[in-house]
């Protein structure tokens, strides 16, 4: 075990080059749903129970059904209304099961990227070979199905090894060079794309996902009311829009239809998409449109201004910052 | 530690469930139902009379709204027969004066101890479902299956003899099933479960004893669910069922009838600072002109009837 992941350097958020984003937008805004297979009755794992009753656990898994039966259309109904396309995290066996969600989500050239195989299937006690087979399984998937070549990777339930994201740079590597396994959203440590380390060395990123507006967060492990989720999601885009005006921020809301599509919940959610997108300066994007689009225009100054500001100041000193 | 190889083998990676209870269908693809009267939504209140034993054994955990404290946890069991002696009588005046009907999720031990209760929830027009044996009875994967049938066959049985009702539904204690609860449901007789919360509307269930309905009865809009386990204020427990009656309501602009369901507990929102609150909720549902007061075999029958 490290101290540290060591994924990426300490950065100031002050005096950063300036991000400026397509179209002089001031932030680049994009929802994430994340559209999940749980499974019944899974293979236990002895780091992380599944489920809390003996299987069948009706509750847990009936609610996440209620997401692809019921909630899915909900909230692709909402997005269509305001002009956004949703960036997927999905369970790739999805595509197997329920092949007329990727569909309709395909038609409307909604990016998927990788969130493993299935939410019951932990990356814990996996080796390394294993890991890379079931990152590997889930980037084919996705191609398979989709056409497209997975840019991201957010782990199952946020499950990690010491290798995840060494593993899913590589591997998005080894299947399509450059467009593939660029950007990571397990990090919550920026408002801002950073420059991430990996043992291959790529130009790698963490897109910021945020934990704090992700909806099942929200709900059920904070317990926050729905019409008070609403106004936290405004109040959130507030200040990273104010903020964006010196340098080009990102707003994320990850999603899941099983939360955000409960009819109790769905108007604030709609309340908050309308506030946002009625702003202007605002880029309505996708996680990969925004990892790329840095990559491009701020990825090798961001190495440069943490060389600059960061690491020579440390390795100029010798007691150290880090 | 190593995961055995199973961890990495997909068996039921293919079209539809990962199980053979009900088929793979998503809402919107689904036949438009129209409720009597052209009414846009049924609304199902669902009341939940429920026994919590002292002497809780919490076999395989404990329910949640039962005993938390070491033996005798009397706040808990006297808060919970709270709402059996008082909460009720607060509900039956206000359903009387709303025009709601009722359906009541009862255990079959709370009715069995107090025919006085039972009588009373029965005077005006109503449901009765089954809601097992108590709340301490739970059915959960692994149980012994004898067990669980002689559980079920006694609990839908004294229903049935206690109130000389045909008692056609049943809601397990905690929304708990074990794997074989739907067929034993199926073998006593049972039309309808209301365990699981994956749909909006009614949907075919399949069991080996044959095919039961699966209704929609919603967790997250319980009174329990977000006043108890959420900790919700009582005012946003009614802006929270408004805002699903309107968005439910709104969905029935271009798709067929919606179920607002709502499940209540007397020791819940029958305290006197919180029926207000659901007479609030039960009077602006009555005012509404797309409101049809429903029980479940009301919902469950009209919905059947319409399918091609």
């Amino acid at each position: 075990m490290k101290a540290n992941p060591g994924y990426y350097d300490y950065w100031p958020y002050e005096n950063r080059p300036k991000i400026t984003w397509p179209g002089g937008a001031k932030i680049a805004f994009w929802v994430a749903p994340n559209i999940e297979f749980y499974e019944l009755n899974p293979p236990e794992n002895p780091h992380r129970k599944a489920w809390p009753q003996p299987a069948p656990a009706v509750p847990g898994y009936s609610i996440r059904d209620y997401g692809n039966r019921v909630g899915h259309m909900r909230q692709m109904q909402l997005l269509d209304k305001y002009n956004i396309r949703g960036s997927i995290s999905l369970s790739t066996a999805l595509c197997d099961h329920h092949p007329q969600i990727i569909e309709l989500c395909k038609e409307r050239d909604w990016e998927f990227f990788s969130h493993g195989i299935y939410n019951t299937r932990y990356t814990y006690g996996m080796s390394e070979a294993e890991e890379r087979d079931m990152i590997r399984d889930s980037m084919e998937s996705i191609f398979r199905h989709t056409g497209q070549k997975c840019a991201g990777y957010l782990a199952p339930a946020l499950s990690h090894s010491d290798h995840t994201i060494d593993l899913f740079a590589e591997v998005g590597t080894e299947l399509f060079g450059d467009d593939a396994g660029i950007y990571t959203c397990d990090l919550f440590h920026d408002d801002q794309p950073t420059p991430i380390h990996t043992r291959s060395g790529k130009r790698f990123m963490s897109i910021p996902y945020s934990l704090e507006m992700n909806d099942t967060i929200a709900f059920v492990v904070n317990k926050i009311p729905p019409r008070q989720y609403g106004q936290i999601l405004k109040d959130n885009f507030d200040r990273l829009y104010q903020e964006g005006e010196e340098s080009g921020t990102v707003m994320c809301i990850p999603t899941h239809n099983y939360q955000v599509s409960c009819p109790h919940r769905l108007k604030a959610f709609e309340e908050a998409l309308d506030y946002i997108t009625s702003h202007e300066d605002v880029w309505v994007t996708t996680g990969r449109e925004i990892a790329e689009y840095y990559r491009e225009h701020f990825f090798e100054k961001a190495k440069q201004d943490i060389e600059n500001r960061v690491l020579s100041l440390r390795g100029g000193s010798n007691h150290g910052i880090g | 530690m190593a995961l055995d190889k199973r961890y990495f083998e997909y068996p039921e990676r293919s079209y539809g469930m990962d199980h053979g209870r009900y088929d793979w269908s998503m809402l919107t693809d689904r036949q438009a139902i129209q409720w009597p009267g052209d009414k846009k939504l049924a609304v199902w209140i669902n009341v939940g009379l429920q026994l919590y034993p002292l002497d809780q054994q919490g076999v395989p955990f404990k329910v949640p709204g039962g005993m938390t404290m070491p033996y005798p946890d009397l706040r808990h069991f006297s808060l919970r027969d709270y709402g059996n002696r008082v909460g009720i009588y607060r509900f039956l005046r206000a359903f009387s004066r709303y025009g709601v009907k009722p359906t009541y999720a009862v255990n079959t031990e709370l009715a069995h101890q107090n025919p006085y209760l039972l009588e009373a929830i029965c005077r005006d027009d109503h449901e009765l479902i089954c809601h097992g044996w108590n709340m301490d009875c739970l059915h959960y994967g692994g149980q012994d299956k004898q067990q669980e049938a002689e559980l079920v066959a006694k609990s839908v049985d004294g229903l049935r003899e206690l109130s000389g009702e045909a008692i056609r539904g049943w809601l397990s204690p905690a929304k708990n099933q074990s794997e074989h609860t739907p067929e034993l449901l199926a073998a006593n007789g049972i039309d309808f479960h209301c365990d699981w919360v994956n749909d909006d509307m009614p949907y075919r269930f399949f069991t080996d004893s044959g095919d039961i309905w699966s209704m929609p009865l919603s967790t997250e809009l319980s009174d329990q669910f977000i006043l108890m386990n959420n900790l919700h204020s009582e005012q946003s427990y009614v802006e929270q069922i408004l805002d699903a009656t309107e968005m439910l309501a709104s969905e029935t602009t271009t798709q067929g009838g919606r179920i607002l369901s709502l499940q209540i507990h007397p020791w819940m929102l029958g305290q006197p600072h919180r029926i207000g609150k659901l007479e609030q909720i039960l009077a602006h549902l009555a005012e509404r002109d797309d409101v049809w007061f429903a029980t479940a075999s009301d919902i469950l029958d009209t919905f059947t009837s319409q399918l091609k």
